[in-house]
């Protein structure tokens, strides 16, 4: 009961949120308001059990991801005299764009009920926990965490390579 | 079989603390507010008070370099969360999970060793 209403209230506050990033014309709020919606989607990993994937949002996106946001407004020129207007051919261009998306989003969601991934007859209830991911993560899927490294040094090089031509 | 402990009663201690620490900083924040004494003045209110008379606006495009540390401080802080589950099964998982760790941390330190010889950490 009470995990129902704290669903509901985090539910409102993330769309609120994610509007108010979307409709805000600062982007240093839109950044805040960003940090507001990951700390209700953080919530929501709690409340589906998934105390582990919560904290590292928290920590990934709230804290280190959103300090790349802000480096990135800080880089770009945001004189509000030179704030270039867009056509209104852009204008319906990325309003179609964001449609497809919606689209695509509203048709895997309900398709995530036909498939009835979560059965709660025989859920467990401590399958977000540390231990379990660390079971499954080094057992089953280790292919792709030694992948996840070789993506990192890549990361790595890639930023490096960018922001360094001088040195090339 | 018991029932389940409660939402609330699982997650009492970790509610209790943020309520503590939010408490903290807005009580303070309101206390100083109300009680420290307010006497403004053209200087006082200055950007950078005592400091250099401020030219333009905070709105210029800043240096590269900035970013390029906090995306190298992004992909090691995600390298050290998945160390989290490792250790957690440390024990259970064996030398295998360790042979598996070092391979992950060596490509890790070939990263690190590229961007040091690089010299992406250096300022100027």
């Amino acid at each position: 009961m009470l995990s129902e209403y704290i669903f509901w209230f985090l539910s409102f506050v993330a769309v609120f949120s994610a509007a108010g990033m979307i409709f805000s014309k600062n982007p240093v709020y839109s950044v805040l308001s960003l940090i507001v919606t990951f700390f209700a989607v953080a919530g929501h990993y709690f409340l589906l059990g998934a105390q582990f994937l919560a904290a590292v949002h928290i920590i990934v996106y709230a804290g280190a991801i959103m300090v790349l946001f802000l480096y990135v407004i800080m880089m770009l020129n945001l004189n509000e005299l030179e704030e270039e207007k867009k056509s209104l051919y852009t204008k319906a261009l990325s309003f179609f764009a964001g449609g497809v998306l919606m689209l695509v989003l509203i048709a895997v969601v309900r398709r995530t009920e036909e498939l009835q991934l979560i059965q709660p007859a025989v859920y467990n209830a401590d399958l977000g926990l540390t231990q379990h991911l660390g079971k499954v993560l080094y057992k089953e899927f280790l292919v792709p965490f030694e992948l996840a490294s070789v993506l990192f040094l890549s990361a790595m090089v890639g930023a490096v390579y960018l922001s360094k031509k001088d040195l090339a | 079989m018991e029932t389940a402990p409660s939402l609330f009663s699982l997650y009492f201690p970790i509610v209790l603390m943020a309520v503590v620490a939010i408490g903290f900083v807005v009580t303070t924040m309101a206390l100083t507010h109300a009680f420290g004494p307010k006497r403004p003045t053209k200087v006082k209110d200055d950007t950078f008070e005592c400091g250099i008379e401020v030219k333009g606006n905070a709105r210029s495009p800043f240096s590269v370099k900035y970013f390029l540390v906090a995306i190298l401080f992004v992909l090691f802080d995600v390298e050290v969360i998945f160390m989290y589950p490792w250790a957690v099964n440390f024990r259970e998982l064996g030398l295998f999970g360790l042979i598996e760790m070092f391979s992950f941390m060596g490509l890790m330190i070939v990263g690190l060793i590229y961007i040091i010889r690089r010299g992406a950490l250096k300022w100027d």
